[in-house]
């Protein structure tokens, strides 16, 4: 074959939608929506001139954070968060495993099954600052309103995870014990527990990080933690005193970060 | 395996042996004892009188949260677009910015080591801080708005997809990169025939993941002003209007189901 009859038409990468319509369609669809949503995005620029002054000031506070002049407010929300964020995940834990073995359909009858599945859709469907509000209305503004979001929240997390992992174990240990004549508590204790054991602590220490990161914002509506030291700087448009906050929340996130990382990797 | 022998000489097997059962209750002790040390803490900083009276908030709660009011679904239509465009755009942008980032912190593809190390800083300082706070931080600077919550939820977007991102472009098969710059292609051919084609699945599934959490994300932004059918859910509720509140939250929960549905078809058939 010589070069001349390789000439002709180049090849080209195809298409990643091979019908033409199809892909064209899509192009104007995508065009379309942009241009929509960017007409409702109505921006007052004006205002965002302004607002580059602040922007400005709000560096700067990131230069020199002030950890001190509210440090006693910043001090009990740290706490709150912190005490908030180890309850939580206790009682989360607690009361989400039996969610957990109710929406794995391999251990529990379909009543049951439909039953948690639900509860376990509803309670991840609504983000916690949502859930935190309703909490506040019912037992007051402080840190057990928070405790409780949190908790409640880590049901349903915890839940769906863990269901999906007891549907995914070998049912060969589980049978064996059966066979030699284990009672139901026997056979979850031996066949089941040791099974899903690893990753059921890698979740609840995943699960512990993410509390401690969303006890910082439900704050925001009175929960308790340090969201609402956060709230009162930034609306004193103190950025100095809230940079410091910002370092404090970002470091102890890193430090959980990489302690459940840690954790994680040890255990599975 | 430990098989304990009494004394009479029965054997009996058992999970662990003596000293890990020892450990193993030591680290059940400490664990609770911090825990009770926090249970303490919670409950020294709780107004019980409040706590005692919650049934009876609830049950009022309840009784002024149904029967929804319908009609005030009418006016719910422009913040419930506007609420996914905060999440469509902000995931736009979170991309957009995303990309460079994992190029620059995946280790097959990274410049230099100092750049990863910048490249693993961004997505930690994004990471670290939710939708909320960067939404209260930039309503403070630009004012409520739309732009606000696209920025807040882009933002708390990058650390997500870039780090997902960047361990797919760790994971890719080295040898068709070496294919390509054996025949001579430049390093632009490489990414964009050897990286971009084995990646390009894991993209469009983070792609769609995060923008179905954006979703979520942004229905609370306008809790702090930020825009949406969060700054509905604020004014009904600081205004006492729960049969309101409860119209809302059948909305979000259509639109999350709606989002998650999407989501879930969409990287099914990625697959």
């Amino acid at each position: 074959m010589t070069a001349q009859s390789l000439k002709g038409r180049p090849w080209r990468k195809r298409p990643t939608i091979a019908n033409p319509y199809v892909r064209w369609a899509a192009i104007l669809a995508a065009v379309t929506y942009l241009v929509l949503a960017g007409s409702t995005l109505d921006v007052d620029w004006a205002r965002v001139a302004r607002g580059l002054d602040r922007a400005r000031s709000m560096f700067a506070g990131f230069m020199q954070p002030d950890f001190t002049s509210r440090w006693s407010a910043i001090r009990t929300g740290i706490l709150e968060s912190l005490t908030m964020t180890v309850v939580a995940t206790a009682l989360g834990i607690v009361l989400s495993v039996p969610f957990a073995c109710g929406a794995a359909r391999i251990i529990s009858p379909t009543p049951i099954y439909l039953l948690c599945r639900a509860v376990i859709a509803v309670t991840r469907s609504f983000q916690e600052i949502v859930i935190a509000i309703f909490f506040v209305v019912m037992i007051g503004f402080g840190p057990l309103a928070g405790a409780l979001t949190l908790a409640f929240a880590t049901i349903g997390f915890l839940g769906k995870l863990l269901a999906e992992d007891i549907e995914d174990i070998d049912p060969r240990p589980l049978e064996a014990i059966r066979a030699t004549g284990g009672s139901w508590l026997q056979s979850m204790a031996y066949g089941v527990v040791p099974q899903i054991a690893p990753r059921f602590v890698g979740l609840s220490v995943y699960r512990l990080d993410i509390n401690f990161r969303e006890s910082s914002v439900i704050g925001i509506v009175g929960a308790g933690g340090i969201g609402a030291a956060l709230n009162t700087a930034i609306s004193r448009y103190e950025y100095d005193v809230t940079a410091a906050i910002l370092i404090i929340i970002v470091g102890l996130v890193f430090i959980a970060e990489y302690a459940s990382g840690v954790i994680r990797k040890r255990v599975q | 395996m430990p098989v304990l022998q009494a004394a009479s000489g029965a054997r009996t097997w058992r999970q662990r042996d003596r000293r890990r059962t020892l450990l193993s209750y030591l680290g059940w002790l400490i664990g609770l004892i911090v825990l009770a040390i926090c249970v303490r803490f919670i409950a020294g900083s709780t107004l019980w009188f409040f706590v005692w009276d919650a049934p009876r908030q609830a049950a009022a709660l309840v009784d002024r949260m149904f029967p929804p009011d319908l009609s005030y679904l009418a006016r719910l239509w422009a913040p419930i677009w506007d609420t996914i465009n905060i999440a469509t755009l902000g995931t736009l942008m979170a991309l957009a910015i995303s990309v460079p980032v994992a190029f620059m912190a995946a280790r097959n593809t990274t410049p230099h080591p100092a750049v990863r190390q910048f490249a693993l800083l961004i997505m930690v300082t994004s990471r670290s801080v939710s939708a909320l706070i960067w939404a209260l931080l930039l309503v403070s600077i630009l004012g409520p708005g739309l732009l606000a919550g696209i920025l807040a939820v882009g933002l708390r977007s990058i650390g997500f997809c870039s780090k997902l991102l960047f361990e797919a472009i760790e994971e890719i098969d080295p040898k068709p990169l070496e294919a390509l710059s054996s025949t001579g292609a430049s390093g632009s051919q490489v990414v964009g025939y050897g990286i971009v084609p084995q990646v390009a699945p894991a993209f469009a599934g983070i792609s769609v993941y995060r923008w179905d959490i954006n979703i979520r994300e942004s229905t609370v932004v306008g809790l702090v002003g930020a825009g949406g059918i969060g700054l509905q859910l604020d004014a009904s509720i600081d205004s006492l209007r729960w049969a309101q509140v409860t119209t809302i939250f059948v909305l979000i929960l259509v639109l999350v189901v709606i989002a998650e549905w999407v989501s879930a078809r969409v990287r099914a058939a990625i697959r």
